[in-house]
């Protein structure tokens, strides 16, 4: 298990690791980057899949079931919105940099 | 087996941190969104072995229950995700972030349930919430649970406004007091979970801070969504960073943690390219209080152009800049746009388009139903690189966007948009601007533009008027 120290460490260097990628990023990939990043938190579906995993009495287990359907909500949309955003950033043929704007 | 789940959330969670790095070049982004991807059904797949799940008196239940519950969200967001147009893409994202949210609440909601219970039944009789979970982890359960709860009844609220189904706002008189109060409250209670075993504090704790929620966000003006979206998209990364610490899942710890920095850094980057700090968005609220003052700074008379003229003075330009905002979007323009622009550069018009920052309601969000129509980056440009050009524009042609050309950004100190970067269309010697209505725009904030001497108004719906354009140059 993470604990203490340990955890802090966690925390600061997965705070530097998002500063630090987001801030090359070019605007026209703002939206989708920030609908990826919606999609990355839909790992919140495996804590309710836990929680509602050790669920006991039937109120714990129904809102154990909500946090599943919403987590699972989180994961699945986001990663169908995104995909579809970011398809259309095929580079087209005679322009094959979308480096531009 | 617990090293094995343990190795399997290793993986996702550096599947997540280089797919997000992917997602930041065009060249390799739909690659991230794919690895991301990956990253997440290994980690759902390892959590159906996880322990805790296995040993539970309930194992059977619960497993049933989360494949229903799976089956359920996953499909019907799958459905509406795959559904919905790309004008409505902010508003699906704000509905996915609340689910993320609230999710994150419902698992502290157990946590902290399971904990209160247990402390009722402990021997000492005095036992607290806190004796239970230990003191960090009860101070992050419940810290999640606040960001949680008021990111998914914020969302809700952000997704109602943009789809247009909610339009007030404001709820009560004093509203930023009640707020403030609100939330002093609902600060009550949440250290009153931590210091006793009350399982009615937590039910009050709840519906206290979804009220605020809601109430933060009713006020908030529809120009300054895109930062709302983007400040709870944050908020929504840290809530699930914090139970993830709750549930010692290392998983949701970084990839909670990375989007809550990265959503924090793009919030602020949306609200410096509006001028605006994030608090101010929160207790302003553009459009409410002052459009009536500056209502009356704009004098003078709209004229209209025919559809007809506009084609034949953009025929006949040496260069077109093309200014779209959020009304384009709604018109589904874009690909009418795209048409007209082939036309005139055909005719060996030089066409450019301009696109401000907050353009649309999300930053990129033009970029976004540009690239679907098919126009090339290199036609695009940002902000600072084209309001030098516009001295050199014949014809500026302003379809579905008012804000980001409101002159009174730079000239009335009054004005509630006053500092707020604008592109220069006011500098060319034409400006055309496609419109609905003579009405203000989603700010509610007068456009003086409008009314200047070298602007022309095309009223109409903006495919509609796009079509007119085309048939117009064409027949030149």
């Amino acid at each position: 298990m993470i604990e203490g120290l340990a955890a802090i460490y966690i925390f600061m260097l997965a705070g530097f690791t998002g500063y630090e990628i987001i801030s090359k990023v070019p605007v026209i990939l703002h939206t989708p980057l920030m609908s990826g990043s919606n999609f990355v938190h839909g790992i919140v579906l495996v804590g309710a899949m836990v929680a509602l995993g050790i669920a006991e009495t039937t109120t714990e287990q129904i809102i154990g079931f909500i946090a599943v359907l919403l987590g699972a909500g989180n994961a699945v949309g986001g990663y169908v919105v995104t995909e579809r955003m970011l398809e259309m950033f095929k580079p087209s043929e005679k322009k094959n940099n979308g480096e531009g704007s | 087996m617990e090293t094995l789940i343990q190795v399997a959330y290793l993986i996702a969670a550096a599947l997540f941190i280089l797919g997000l790095k992917q997602m930041s070049s065009p060249v390799t982004a739909r690659r991230g969104i794919l690895w991301a991807g990956a990253g997440m059904v290994l980690a759902t797949l390892a959590t159906f072995m996880a322990p805790q799940i296995l040993d539970s008196d309930q194992v059977s239940t619960n497993i049933i229950l989360i494949l229903i519950a799976i089956a359920l969200g996953g499909g019907y967001a799958w459905y509406s995700g795959k559904k919905v147009a790309m004008t409505d893409m902010p508003q699906m994202i704000a509905m996915y972030n609340g689910m993320g949210g609230g999710a994150a609440a419902a698992i502290a909601a157990v946590e902290l349930l399971k904990a209160s219970n247990e402390a009722a039944h402990d021997v000492t009789g005095t036992a607290t919430v806190a004796d239970m979970l230990g003191a960090d982890v009860a101070i992050l359960a419940i810290l999640g649970a606040i960001i949680g709860t008021i990111s998914f009844s914020g969302s809700i609220i952000a997704w109602a406004k943009l789809d247009g189904r909610l339009n007030r706002s404001k709820l009560l008189p004093m509203q930023h007091v009640i707020n403030a109060l609100l939330a002093v409250v609902t600060a009550g209670f949440a250290a009153a979970i931590y210091f006793t075993n009350s399982i009615d504090t937590i039910i009050v704790f709840y519906v206290l801070a979804l009220v605020l929620g809601i109430f933060i966000t009713v006020p908030v003006g529809g120009a300054d969504m895109p930062v709302i979206i983007s400040l709870f998209n944050a908020l929504t990364g840290l809530a699930v960073g914090f139970e993830g610490y709750v549930l010692g899942n290392a998983a949701m710890i970084i990839a909670g943690i990375v989007v809550g920095s990265a959503g924090s850094l793009l919030t602020q980057l949306m609200a410096k390219a509006m001028n605006r700090s994030v608090a101010n968005v929160f207790f302003a609220g553009v459009g409410t209080d002052t459009a009536g003052a500056s209502a009356d700074g704009s004098e003078g008379v709209m004229k209209e152009i025919q559809a007809q003229d506009a084609g034949i003075l953009m025929a006949f330009a040496s260069q077109v800049v093309i200014i779209p905002g959020y009304g384009m979007a709604v018109a589904q323009a874009q690909h009418k746009i795209w048409e007209l622009t082939q036309i005139l550069t055909e005719k060996g018009v030089s066409v450019k388009f301009a696109i401000h920052p907050v353009a649309g309601r999300m930053p990129g969000h033009m970029n976004v139903l540009l690239a679907e129509a098919g126009v090339p980056y290199d036609m695009i440009y940002d902000m600072e690189d084209i309001n030098a050009d516009f001295k050199n524009t014949t014809v500026a042609l302003v379809i579905g966007a008012n804000d980001v050309v409101n002159p009174s950004a730079k000239t009335d100190s009054s004005s509630p948009l006053f500092g707020m970067p604008i592109l220069d269309a006011i500098d060319s010697e034409n400006v055309i601007v496609i419109k609905r209505g003579r009405g203000t725009g989603f700010s509610g904030v007068e456009n003086p533009l409008f009314f200047a001497d070298n602007t022309k108004m095309l009223f109409g719906d903006g495919q509609k008027a796009a079509s007119e354009l085309i048939q117009a140059a064409k027949e030149l």
